[in-house]
């Protein structure tokens, strides 16, 4: 395999969001601003990052049977990691992701790389993969913040651009999250297929 | 390299060699990041008493039933003003955290939000709401004198639009930092 398909399947062809549909509740959950899309996003990308590397330089060393209790452990660790460091020196960040950032742990993304790429594959590309799979979700839910926050607060990127109007309200709640969701990932994959 | 085989002795041995390891790196970052975290606490609730009290240059902290009582002092040794920290497990989303800015006379100078899971572009506008300039403004009323509830309760207080549970916690939060204001006195 080479490193170019691996960044292509993760940015576009295996889009975590938009393709392989997993980690949906903190796609919901978090992308009721375009900044908050992106730091969920990029704190994903760093766990998925860090846990393909350890995963795959310990892939030879974990009997199969003990694998994913080994694999949970050490996202686990990272996830934990990156709570403590945004908690102390993003405070303002944490008190909006903070819910959110322990719930990594267990998105489907993070595990299914794991045992999908990373306990099958050699460093490098368990690196490329867990780097471009996570930007492929920041870029995803970036996306779906930077439309409900558009729609439903009438800002992109905490800057008003409508002044003095609330937008729809509708779209800073789940159901807008679930609307935007379904809307966009027709489109992306229209725009996908049609290349 | 092969595989190692699922024996016991192998199973054993790397979960417990990966979770020795691991409880190694997150006691680390933990002793690294305690710090910073007790500090950006501090600093928050520091900011927060600054922005509900006229300009002060001494803090005295006493606590009364649990809660934080700041008792501010100018230069000249004169109080001018007491900052307590109260909330209400009513809100919309559960616990409203609120910081109340008294004068000595029970008059609010000022308040913040410290922590809220309230609704975003409904409840969440506490923050804003009740301030000088927003819609329901209850800075300058003394929660002695003035009926500090909604008006749909009877009271002096604009809810919030579509958010009359969240101003009502609001308000049950003033009510409880105004009873600890009273308890702690005004020396």
């Amino acid at each position: 395999m080479k490193a170019v398909d691996i960044i292509k399947n993760g940015l576009i062809k295996e889009n975590p969001t938009w393709v392989l549909v997993l980690g949906m509740c903190p796609t919901l959950a978090t992308t009721t601003s375009a900044v908050n899309g992106l730091c969920m996003g990029l704190a994903t990308a760093f766990v998925l990052m860090m846990s393909n590397i350890v995963v795959s330089l310990l892939k030879s060393l974990i009997p199969d049977k003990v694998r994913i209790p080994a694999f949970i452990v050490v996202i686990a660790t990272f996830v934990t990691v990156v709570q403590l460091f945004m908690e102390a020196y993003l405070p303002d960040l944490f008190e909006t992701l903070g819910l959110f950032i322990p719930l990594i742990v267990v998105n489907c993304i993070v595990l299914g790389r794991a045992e999908a790429f990373a306990s099958k594959n050699n460093v490098w590309h368990s690196f490329l993969d867990g780097l471009f799979m996570g930007l492929g979700f920041t870029w995803a839910l970036t996306l779906i913040g930077m439309v409900r926050e558009l729609l439903g607060a009438g800002a992109i990127f905490g800057h008003s651009i409508i002044g003095g109007a609330d937008g729809m309200l509708l779209f800073i709640l789940p159901p807008g999250g679930f609307i935007c969701l379904g809307l966009l990932m027709a489109l992306v994959n229209r725009l996908r297929q049609a290349k | 390299m092969k595989k190692a085989p699922s024996t016991l002795i192998n199973m054993f041995l790397s979960l417990t060699i990966i979770a020795v390891v691991a409880g190694a790196v997150l006691a680390l970052v933990s002793s690294v990041t305690a710090t910073p975290i007790e500090n950006a606490k501090i600093e928050k609730k520091k900011a927060a008493i600054k922005a509900v009290l006229p300009d002060f240059e001494r803090l005295e902290t006493e606590t009364i039933d649990g809660a934080e009582c700041n008792y501010a002092y100018d230069a000249s040794g004169q109080l001018v003003g007491v900052a307590v920290e109260a909330g209400s497990d009513a809100g919309f989303g559960g616990h409203l955290g609120v910081m109340v800015g008294f004068d000595q006379a029970g008059s609010i100078t000022g308040y913040q939000i410290l922590e809220t899971s309230e609704t975003p572009g409904l409840g969440a506008k506490a923050g804003e709401w009740f301030q000088k300039d927003g819609k329901g403004s209850v800075i300058g009323m003394n929660p002695g004198t003035n009926n500090i509830t909604v008006k749909k309760d009877g009271g002096e207080v604009d809810a919030i639009s579509g958010s009359t549970i969240t101003s009502r916690a609001f308000c049950g939060s003033i009510a409880a930092a105004y009873e600890i204001f009273k308890k702690g006195g005004n020396e």
